[in-house]
C-alpha cells in the first residue's frame, strides 16, 4: 500500500469511535487503533489512513472493592487506575513496563511484568470486554463477575490481538489485594547451570511467592523471589534457604521495589532490541548462554518459561535468527532499519484458522 | 465443573419436561446415516461404531437427565486418527456431530442430535507425558480430572477441581471451562491449558500452542476453552500444573443466617485474604447433607461457611487465626477446625454431598448455576426467598461464596401436576434476578441446551452476533454440536474479500489472522 497522510482522531465516546470506524470501513480506508502509543514501535510501517486513539475514553467506570472488580474505559492509563485501586489496598495485578500505557493498549498487546508469575497475565485477569468492530458493531463478551462461562470468551481472543479484530473500548478486570509488605530473597551465580538450579528449586517450591524472576547480565545472574503478607520476612527466609541449598550466594532485601522496577525496565530497549521468548524452564541455561554470547541481558519469569532478551547494541539480526531457530520469539522494540525475518513458523493450518477469524471480524481488512 | 456437582440420581429428572430444542444452526435435509455408518466402520473398525437402538440409548442424556435424544450413531474413537476420520466423514456427508466426554455435564452440552453422530472420547484416556521439570502434562481428552492430579503428585497438583472430578473428563473440562471449589484463588481450566490438538469441524487437524505459553498470533486457546464443543474436538491437551501449597487449613463455621455468613465472607475478603475456597450452605442444604454424611452439623443452623486457606505455612497459620476471630466476632454459633486430613475430608465430603443429598428433601430438583457480584448476596437471597414463597416451592442454596457462584436447587415433585413447570419458571426468574444485578446465567455448568433460552437476558443481539462470528470462523456449516449455546439458530454468510498481511505479522511480532 502507498504511504498516505494519516488522519488522527481521539473520540470522546464509544459511539463516536464506532461511527468513525464504520465510516472508514465503508470508505475502504485502513484504521489503526492506538492507546498512548507506547508500543507503536512493535508495529512498524502500518501507514494507516486513519488512526483512532482511545485516549479520549478515560473513565474509571467502576471500582467495586467488595467484589474485587473494576470496569475501565480503554484509554485509562494503567498507572492512574492503580492509584484508584490502591486507595482500597487493591491492585490490578498487571505491571508491564511503561507508566503511560493505557489499559486498552496493555490488553491489546497482552503485555505483562513480574506479577504474571503469581497472578497470571492479561488473559487471566480480564473478565470482560466491550469492543467496536470495523463495521461499527458494538458488542461485549464476558461481564463483571469473576466466574462466568456464558458465551464465547472473546476477551481472551481480543487480548493480544493488537487491535486487529476490533477496538477494545472497555475492559472489566479482576483485582487482588495489595500485599501489606514485601521482602525479596536473592540468589546470585555466574554459572548458568547453577542459576537454573536455584530458579528450579523455587519454581517447584511449595511456597507462595509474589514474584519469581531471573536476570542475567555480563556474566552474572540472579534469582529473585518476592514474598508478601503478614509473614513476608519468614517466607523470604524460607526461599533464601532453598537458594542456599542449591549453592547460590544469597541475601534478603526488605527495600525491594527498585529490584523489581529494574526487572520491568529490562523488558524494553529505547534504542536497541528486545526479543520475547516463549520457552520452558529447562531451556533457561541455554538462553542464558545465548544472551551471554551476544552481549545481551536477560530477564524473565522462570516458572512460566517467558524471557526477554535485550540487546542495546551489537548485531540484533543474528540474535533474533538464533532464537527463532529454537523458540517462539516475538521481536518487540528494535533498532530502526533492522530487517526482521518475517516467517516465524506458524503451522499453516493454524495460520489459516487465524485468517478465518480475522475475516469474520474484519472482512474488509480495515484494521491494521 | 463439566458438571461441577454430580447430579443426584434421585434428583435430576423432570417428569416429562419440555421437549428439547435441537434445531441445528442450519436447516438440514434428513440424512440417511447408513452410508456414513458403513464408511466409518470401514475406516475405524466396526467395533467402534454403535447403531443398536438399546446401546444408543446409553448416550441419550448427559448429567442433565431432563433432556434425552437418541443419536443416529455413536462412535468410540481410540485415537486422534479415528476422530479425524470420523469428523471428516461427517463433513463430507453433511452430518452433524456432538462430542461427549464422561457425560457428567449439567447443561445438556453433550445432548446428542437425532440425525447426527455422537463421538464419545471416553476410550482416549492415556496420559501421554508427565514433564515435572517443566510442570506440564499432556493428556488425551478421556482422562479424568482426578487422574491428572494423581499423575503429578505428591509435589504438584492440577488446581481445577469440579465436584465431579472423579468421573469428569479433561476434554469435557476444556469444553466447559470447568472450575470447582478452589477456583476463586486458582482459576479455571482456561488458566491451565497451554496447548490443544484440535480436530476442526471440517476434519482438519491443527495444534494450537504446546508446552510453551503465549503461542504466536491470536489467542485461539482462550477462544476454544469453554466453547462447549461448538468449535471442534480437542484430541490432545497440554496442561500446566503447580506445586502443592505447603499448608492447608480448613474450618466450618455455623451462623444464624446466610446474611451473617455473607458478611463474614466480605470481612475475610476486605482483610486482603484470598482463601483457597469459601463455600456456603443454607439450612436446607445443611440438613440434606447432614442426612447423607452424618458429620454432626447443627440442623438448626441458618448457614454453614467452609473456609479453606492454603499457602506457605507461616502465612497460612497467621491468617487462619484471623479467620477464626472474624467468625467469632460475627457471632458464629460454633466453629469446627479440621485437625487432620480426615476431618478436612469430612468437611468437603459433606459440602459436596449437598446436591446428591437433596433427594432427601424433595423427589426432584433443578440446579441453577448463576453468578452474582458477591456483595449483592443479601438482596439476591431475599429475592429468591420471596420467589420461593410465591411459587410455593423450596429452594436450597449452595454457594461458591468467594466468586459469587450460586447454585440454587429448586425442589419439586415431578409426580404432582404442574410442579415441574412451576419449578422451571421459578428457576428462570432466579436466573433473571442474578443477571439483573450484573451477574451471569452460568458460572461453571455451561449454557448447553439448558440455559440458551436465558442468553438474551445477558447478551444483546449484537453480542450474540459477535459470538457467531467466531463460531463461523471455525464451523461455517454449523455442524459441531448444533443447537447449543446460541438461543436461536443462525447461519454463517460467506466472507469474501482479499487477505492482506498485517504489518505486525510481517514484522513477526504478531503472526495472526
Amino acid at each position: 500500500m502507498e504511504a498516505q497522510a494519516t488522519r488522527a482522531s481521539a473520540p470522546s465516546s464509544v459511539e463516536e469511535l464506532a461511527e468513525e470506524l464504520r465510516a472508514a470501513d465503508d470508505a475502504g480506508q485502513t484504521v489503526r487503533i492506538r492507546g498512548a502509543a507506547t508500543k507503536l514501535a512493535w508495529a512498524p510501517d502500518a501507514d494507516p489512513a486513519v488512526e483512532i486513539s482511545t485516549t479520549g475514553l478515560d473513565g474509571v467506570l467502576e471500582h467495586n472493592p467488595g467484589d474485587l472488580t473494576a470496569v475501565l474505559s480503554a484509554g485509562v492509563p494503567l498507572a492512574r487506575a492503580q492509584e484508584v485501586f490502591a486507595e482500597e489496598d487493591q491492585m490490578l495485578a498487571l505491571d508491564p513496563p511503561g507508566a503511560e500505557a493505557t489499559i486498552g493498549g496493555v490488553v491489546a498487546a497482552a503485555d505483562s511484568g513480574p506479577l504474571r508469575a503469581r497472578y497470571g497475565g492479561v488473559r487471566d485477569l480480564v473478565i470482560g470486554v466491550r469492543v467496536a468492530l470495523a463495521d461499527g458493531t458494538m458488542a461485549k463478551s464476558g461481564g463483571q463477575v469473576i466466574k462466568n462461562v456464558a458465551g464465547y470468551d472473546l476477551a481472551k481472543l481480543f487480548a493480544g490481538s493488537f487491535g486487529t479484530l476490533g477496538a477494545i473500548t472497555e475492559v472489566s478486570v479482576r483485582l487482588h489485594p495489595l500485599a501489606p509488605r514485601t521482602t525479596t530473597a536473592l540468589g546470585h551465580a555466574d554459572d548458568p547451570a547453577l542459576l537454573a538450579r536455584g530458579a528450579r528449586a523455587l519454581s517447584h517450591a511449595r511456597l507462595e511467592q509474589l514474584g519469581l524472576d531471573v536476570r542475567w547480565a555480563a556474566g552474572r545472574g540472579s534469582v529473585l523471589s518476592r514474598s508478601g503478607g503478614a509473614t513476608a520476612q519468614a517466607q523470604a527466609e524460607a526461599a533464601q534457604r532453598l537458594l542456599d541449598e542449591a549453592g547460590l550466594d544469597t541475601e534478603v532485601r526488605d527495600d525491594d521495589a527498585g529490584l523489581w522496577e529494574a526487572q520491568r525496565e529490562r523488558q524494553r530497549s529505547p534504542g536497541g532490541l528486545v526479543a520475547r521468548v516463549s520457552a520452558l524452564q529447562t531451556d533457561m541455561p541455554e538462553l542464558l548462554r545465548t544472551a551471554e554470547r551476544h552481549g545481551a541481558t536477560l530477564v524473565g519469569r522462570h516458572a512460566l518459561g517467558l524471557f526477554w532478551l535485550r540487546l542495546d547494541d551489537g548485531s540484533p539480526g543474528e540474535l533474533v535468527s538464533e532464537l527463532r531457530g529454537r523458540h517462539v520469539t516475538a521481536v518487540l522494540d528494535h533498532p530502526e532499519g533492522l530487517e526482521i525475518e518475517r516467517d516465524a513458523g506458524l503451522e499453516p493450518g493454524v495460520e489459516l484458522l487465524m485468517r478465518r477469524v480475522k475475516q469474520r471480524f474484519d472482512p474488509k481488512d480495515t484494521l491494521v | 465443573m463439566d458438571g461441577g456437582e454430580v447430579a443426584a440420581g434421585a434428583g435430576a429428572a423432570w417428569g416429562d419436561g419440555p421437549p428439547p430444542d435441537t434445531t441445528a444452526e442450519a436447516e438440514r435435509e434428513p440424512v440417511d446415516l447408513g452410508p456414513l455408518v458403513d464408511e466409518l466402520r470401514a475406516a475405524i473398525g466396526a467395533d467402534r461404531v454403535i447403531t443398536h437402538a438399546h446401546q444408543l440409548r446409553t448416550y441419550e442424556s448427559d448429567g442433565l437427565l431432563q433432556y434425552a435424544v437418541t443419536p443416529g450413531a455413536v462412535v468410540l474413537p481410540g485415537s486422534t486418527e479415528d476422530v479425524v476420520a470420523t469428523v471428516a466423514a461427517c463433513h463430507r456427508a453433511g452430518v452433524p456431530f456432538v462430542a461427549r466426554g464422561a457425560g457428567s455435564g449439567l447443561s445438556g452440552g453433550a445432548l446428542p442430535v437425532a440425525d447426527g453422530v455422537l463421538i464419545s472420547l471416553s476410550q482416549m484416556r492415556s496420559i501421554i507425558e508427565v514433564d515435572l521439570d517443566n510442570q506440564r502434562v499432556i493428556a488425551e481428552p478421556g482422562v479424568t480430572n482426578i487422574e491428572i492430579s494423581k499423575a503429578v503428585g505428591p509435589e504438584h497438583f492440577y488446581p481445577p477441581d469440579p465436584s465431579s472430578q472423579i468421573v469428569c473428563s479433561i476434554g469435557g473440562n476444556v469444553a466447559e471451562n470447568s472450575g470447582g471449589a478452589h477456583c476463586f484463588k486458582y482459576g479455571f481450566t482456561t488458566n491451565y491449558v497451554t496447548g490443544l490438538e484440535l480436530v476442526l469441524p471440517d476434519g482438519e487437524l491443527v495444534q494450537i500452542g504446546g508446552k510453551e505459553l503465549d503461542p504466536p498470533g491470536l489467542d485461539l486457546l482462550g477462544a476454544f476453552v469453554g466453547s462447549e464443543g461448538t468449535l471442534g474436538i480437542a484430541t490432545k491437551i497440554w496442561l500446566r500444573i503447580v506445586p502443592k501449597p505447603e499448608s492447608v487449613r480448613t474450618l466450618v463455621a455455623f451462623f444464624g443466617s446466610t446474611i451473617e455468613a455473607g458478611e463474614v465472607v466480605s470481612e475475610i475478603v476486605s482483610a486482603g485474604m484470598v482463601p483457597g475456597a469459601i463455600e456456603m450452605m443454607d439450612n436446607l442444604s445443611i440438613r440434606a447433607a447432614e442426612g447423607a454424611t452424618g458429620a454432626g452439623y447443627p440442623e438448626d443452623a441458618g448457614a454453614a461457611l467452609v473456609v479453606e486457606l492454603d499457602g506457605s505455612e507461616a502465612e497460612c497459620e497467621a491468617r487462619f487465626e484471623e479467620v477464626v476471630s472474624i467468625c467469632e466476632n460475627a457471632g458464629a454459633t460454633s466453629i469446627r477446625v479440621a485437625q487432620d486430613e480426615t476431618e478436612r475430608e469430612l468437611i468437603w465430603r459433606t459440602r459436596k454431598a449437598a446436591f446428591a443429598a437433596m433427594g432427601r428433601i424433595a423427589p426432584n430438583y433443578y440446579v441453577q448455576d448463576s453468578v452474582i457480584p458477591r456483595t449483592r448476596l443479601g438482596p439476591v437471597l431475599a429475592r429468591i426467598d420471596e420467589l420461593a414463597r410465591e411459587y410455593d416451592l423450596q429452594v436450597a442454596n449452595v454457594f461458591h461464596a468467594g466468586d459469587g457462584n450460586l447454585h440454587p436447587l429448586v425442589c419439586y415433585d415431578g409426580s404432582v401436576e404442574g410442579q415441574p413447570e412451576r419449578a422451571e419458571e421459578l428457576a428462570g426468574l432466579i436466573v433473571k434476578t442474578c443477571v439483573d444485578v450484573g451477574g451471569s446465567i452460568t458460572g461453571e455448568h455451561g449454557v448447553g441446551v439448558d440455559k440458551k433460552r436465558y442468553m438474551p437476558d445477558q447478551f444483546t443481539d449484537a453480542d450474540l452476533g459477535t459470538f457467531q462470528r467466531l463460531r463461523c470462523a471455525f464451523d461455517p456449516d454449523g455442524r459441531a454440536n448444533p443447537g447449543k449455546v446460541m438461543p436461536t439458530p443462525r447461519l454463517c454468510g460467506e466472507v469474501p474479500g482479499p487477505y492482506r498481511r498485517h504489518p505486525l505479522e510481517q514484522a513477526g511480532v504478531a503472526e495472526r489472522f
